[in-house]
């Protein structure tokens, strides 16, 4: 299968690698909101890390990706995408934006449903420790 | 070294070009039908098949009149298995209980479908399962043989592992117990020495292009006595092949196979020992190189020139994508719709995050030293790449044992 040159560039140079700390430091961090998502047996598994300041803006994010070429793309643009944002701006990013920026096929779609849901998941994370109402929407349920 | 290089060969091969030679005359000179019996150009066209017969005969310890031409290795499998089953069943169509065969879990999708139809059409099916090493033994076969087994179909080497079972052993428990045994030899024949006597085999598979000869064509041996083995043809027409596979032969194609299997059988010797003494390098360098690489299947039993490791922390597609030099084929599916790694792998009993992050790599007649060098130092890097980014190789390194996390499945 041709990927897409953004894929492959985020692949070759993927943006904001990393973490704040090891999992179990950042657990305790406030300004830290973690989002793991995905499982090592449906062959991804995205962590995205976002640190938020006092305005409520994110500062800085950073990911970590098992997964195929796409799932490494979408977690990537994610970090560069939710930068700057505010947590309710991030919460906005759809999948099918992803799915437009990389020219995902349709196979590949399900990569950039991870990324959303590691943004949301990450932002509930920041949310809930710094005592902040979550959103009741629920995940995206979509079938492996 | 021209790039890519070619490390799929159990995929297909390149065909020798010595065998492109053979076959360009039966294209533009000698192209008549070799079912024309009352002309020069039917003559030369018969005595091309009657030598690619011999040839291909020689090379499995068989006789001529035993082998039956095929569009592939994938027909014939269905030709031995439906063929079989339908000349040995029990009762007629429509009917249930028409007989028992014994097949197993890791075998090609060429054997399986045509067990999954003959189940949907009233016989029952056995799916042996390997042990963790991928071999079914003689042992597990003579365990699951009834008294209405007709049909026992069981690989001679895997193709995603590499793996070789006990044929000649399993072939005797077969004959012991009066059933046809049929095994798909795709990946074995022309590789490693072969003699359907001495092996107990009464129906082979293999394939053309598999051996350094073209595609569209394979062969079936079909055993004619000790026992005679009959089979219902799948393919009616003009009676050719001795009724069992009609249609005008693929006369340039015959003529490549029967050539490709002269050369492999002249050059098996020498080409296993070089093949085996460059996988061994492959294999021992990368686990030096690297910590959490596993050579899948058993460390022994295994074809020379066919390697599947994984690499563990890594998508095997996200790997494929950063050895983009090299052409290999990755246990993980990711590209097909279901998301499911490899069942073979998952056959083994492999966790799933293993089997997603797994490579195969076969080398062929034209593998050299300097292209397994150059892929030690590919694979290497582009592990240590997507290690760096991976999640999975942070919580490993943390002393965090990945299989007990209770993922959130999504």
């Amino acid at each position: 299968m041709a990927y897409s040159e953004k894929v492959i560039d985020h692949y070759q140079n993927p943006r904001n690698v990393g973490s704040f700390g090891a999992s179990s430091d950042v657990k305790e961090r406030k300004d830290v909101g973690v989002g793991i998502v995905g499982a090592p047996e449906c062959g991804d598994v995205m962590q995205l890390q976002i640190k938020v300041g006092d305005d409520g803006v994110i500062e800085d994010a950073k990911f970590k990706c098992f997964g195929c070429g796409s799932a490494i793309a979408s977690s990537s643009l994610a970090t560069e995408w939710i930068k700057g944002k505010s947590v309710d701006e991030a919460l906005e990013i759809k999948n099918t934006r992803i799915v437009e920026e990389l020219s995902l096929p349709p196979v590949k779609i399900h990569c950039s449903v991870l990324a959303e849901d590691s943004i949301r998941t990450a932002i509930e994370d920041y949310k809930k420790k710094n005592g902040q109402p979550v959103a009741a929407e629920a995940g995206h349920g979509h079938a492996h | 070294m021209n790039l890519p290089i070619y490390m799929d060969n159990a995929s297909t091969t390149r065909t020798d070009p010595r065998v492109v030679e053979a076959m360009l005359p039966y294209f533009t000179e000698t192209y008549g039908n070799s079912a024309s019996r009352n002309h020069a150009f039917g003559w030369g066209a018969e005595a091309g098949v009657d030598r690619a017969r011999e040839q291909a005969a020689s090379l499995i310890g068989a006789g001529p009149k035993e082998i039956v031409w095929t569009s592939g290795a994938t027909e014939s499998n269905n030709l031995a298995i439906k063929g079989a089953a339908l000349m040995y069943a029990k009762a007629p169509m429509g009917s249930e209980g028409r007989g028992h065969i014994i097949t197993c879990i890791i075998e090609h999708k060429a054997v399986l479908d045509p067990c999954k139809r003959l189940e949907r059409e009233g016989f029952d099916v056995t799916y042996l399962e390997p042990g963790s090493d991928g071999i079914v033994t003689a042992d597990l076969v003579r365990a699951a043989i009834r008294d209405d087994t007709i049909l026992v179909t069981i690989m001679w080497a895997n193709n995603e592992i590499g793996t070789i079972n006990d044929i000649p052993s399993i072939g005797a428990v077969c004959r012991e117990h009066g059933v046809v045994f049929h095994t798909d030899a795709t990946q074995w024949v022309g590789k490693m020495p072969t003699d359907v006597e001495r092996d107990n085999v009464d129906l082979l598979s293999w394939s053309g292009h598999k051996i350094y000869g073209p595609g569209g064509v394979g062969a079936l041996y079909v055993r004619r006595r000790r026992p005679r083995v009959r089979l219902q043809a799948m393919i009616d027409g003009g009676g050719h092949e001795r009724g069992m596979r009609s249609g005008t032969l693929n006369v340039p194609g015959i003529v490549g196979f029967g050539a490709a299997c002269e050369i492999c059988e002249n050059e098996m010797e020498s080409e296993r020992e070089r093949l085996l003494a460059l996988r061994l390098k492959l294999e021992n360098e990368l686990k030096g190189l690297m910590d959490v690489v596993e050579v899948n299947g058993h460390s022994e039993r295994r074809l020379p020139h066919l390697t599947n490791i994984s690499f563990g922390f890594v998508e095997g597609e996200s790997l494929m994508m950063g050895i983009k030099d090299i052409a290999c084929s990755s246990g993980s599916a990711c590209t097909s719709a279901s998301l499911e790694p490899s069942y073979v792998l998952k056959g083994l009993g492999l966790g799933d995050e293993l089997a997603h992050s797994s490579l195969r790599l076969s080398l062929g007649r034209w593998s050299t030293e300097e292209e397994v060098d150059f892929a030690i130092k590919e694979i290497h890097q582009a592990v240590e790449h997507l290690r760096a980014l991976s999640p999975l190789y942070d919580l490993h390194n943390e002393g965090i044992d990945i299989t007990k996390i209770v993922w959130q499945s999504h």
